[in-house]
């Protein structure tokens, strides 16, 4: 490629990357005022779902004094690990069946499915991530949570669950739309998948035959990396960085492969 | 300019593929108006649609050089719980359009009123027509879109269509599909007959009329 054409294919992947921002931003805009509306706290209720969510969880663990096995209190142990589930798992409920609402701005030439499934990711993460910054904030307020002890590493195992969810939503709101087995199962498993989410017990516990085992899921991983970074040496955790960053990769590229196949179909109405 | 060259198009049916465009091809230089003709189902639609780029092909290729507009129908293309003042805002925001003229233009064009603050379920066909030609001018194309145009409004909305189309754009290049013998007649410079997949294009429009009727009858 001579420096001119490299020149010229920088304006065009600028340009691009413009076109991309807006049409997200106008998508995103929009996704708002049709889920939230103008009322009452509009869209406050992004960040109070998932709030509500996870202080009913947090009561409920407290009250039933369920065993999580560590000296950790029980408030910060359901805070981490009830937002953290909330955060990848909403994602593909979000995504799953997108499209179809949305086909009539498909008319637009620059509004792609990869820009409903960005827009409403964002907001997810958005959502969930503030919840799980309030709630934090409170209970330390009211003494019930210490502050984390390493917010970088919070911030990595959190930027990991929000890959890994993104990437899981990607695949699945694709292949939706291919087929309407994917909504189906997509419950059902959300479902299950909650004990083995790592979200209600420590994998310190587990045996090291069940240690392994539930290390193979990336949210697992994700989970105890944020654990790790809140309550620091007090904390055994286990994970594996490297396998939970190249299965989101891999997860990644398989959706964006789903989503350039289910996208070249799509017929606006 | 914009090129179709042997562009195809099918769908999966539940009998297997069915090829509504079978190989089309079409140049449309700046600023002339072409006028497509073609019985219902013939592939009009689809093929404004792929010119628009909102659909791919199945195959060939549509090059554009000049930038095209979105397929101007007064229905679609609106999201109907949220007010006609949301609908101009996306619009601004997807084609960065500045959004503080936006509202006056808009008005202007439509004449809604405050009822460009109600959702546009309530609104009636003649005022979603309207609001969708005003959102449709909000932005400059070379190239515009338009299927079935005289299809609704009244009168004095005809006349504002005609206006802003044909007088004020009357640099543009224009592709209309249309039903309207009389209307492709007094605005296209040629025309051209989609039958069975293939778009057989005629430099004379009176000629395109003969074929069309004789495909017709």
């Amino acid at each position: 490629m001579s420096i001119n054409e490299t020149a010229h294919s920088n304006i065009y992947l600028r340009s691009s990357i413009n076109v991309q921002r807006r049409v997200v931003f106008a998508l995103l805009m929009r996704e708002i005022l049709t889920r939230y509306g103008r009322h009452n706290i509009g869209f406050l209720w992004l960040f109070i779902e998932p709030m509500v969510f996870t202080i009913g969880i947090t009561v409920l663990w407290t009250v039933t004094r369920t065993v999580h096995g560590s000296s950790i209190p029980i408030t910060a142990f359901a805070v981490t690990g009830y937002s953290s589930v909330l955060l990848w798992r909403n994602m593909p409920s979000r995504t799953i069946l997108s499209i179809i609402p949305n086909l009539s701005l498909m008319y637009h030439r620059n509004v792609r499915p990869i820009d409903v499934f960005l827009s409403r990711l964002i907001l997810e993460a958005a959502g969930a991530t503030t919840s799980f910054i309030v709630l934090s904030l409170l209970f330390n307020f009211v003494g019930w949570m210490d502050p984390p002890q390493d917010i970088l590493m919070v911030l990595l195992g959190w930027g990991l669950l929000a890959w890994f969810g993104s990437a899981l939503a990607i695949c699945l709101g694709a292949l939706s739309e291919l087929s309407e087995i994917v909504d189906k199962i997509w419950h059902p498993i959300a479902y299950l998948l909650f004990p083995l989410s790592g979200a209600a017990f420590s994998v310190d516990l587990l045996p090291p035959a069940g240690r392994e085992f539930l290390l193979y899921f990336p949210m697992v991983n994700g989970v105890e990396i944020v654990r790790e970074g809140y309550f620091g040496s007090n904390y055994t955790a286990h994970y594996d960085l490297g396998y939970t960053a190249a299965f989101c990769l891999v997860l990644s590229l398989c959706g964006l492969a789903f989503e350039r196949h289910m996208s070249a179909k799509v017929t606006p109405e | 300019m914009i090129f179709l060259s042997d562009v195809r198009k099918s769908y999966a049916t539940n009998h297997g593929a069915f090829e509504v465009l079978s190989g089309v091809n079409l140049t449309i230089h700046p600023g002339e108006k072409i006028g497509i003709l073609g019985k219902n189902g013939a592939g009009k639609s689809t093929l404004v649609r792929l010119l628009s780029g909102a659909e791919r092909p199945s195959g060939g290729a549509v090059i554009r050089k000049m930038s095209v507009s979105w397929p101007i129908a007064f229905g679609g293309a609106f999201q109907t719980t949220l007010t006609g003042m949301d609908n101009v805002r996306f619009i601004c925001r997807v084609y960065n359009r500045d959004e503080a003229n936006a509202r006056s233009y808009v008005d202007s064009l439509a004449e809604l009123g405050r009822f460009l603050d109600e959702p546009v379920r309530t609104y009636s066909s003649g005022m979603r027509a309207r609001l969708a030609f005003a959102l449709s001018m909000l932005v400059e194309f070379d190239c515009f879109l338009i299927d079935e145009v005289v299809a609704v409004g009244d009168l004095r909305f005809h006349q504002k269509c005609e206006a802003e189309l044909f007088e004020k754009r009357k640099d543009r290049a224009m592709v209309i599909v249309s039903h309207n013998e009389a209307y492709i007649k007094s605005h296209c410079t040629r025309c051209a007959v989609l039958s069975n997949g293939v778009l057989t294009a005629y430099e004379n429009v009176d000629e395109a009329l003969f074929y069309y009727q004789n495909i017709n009858g």
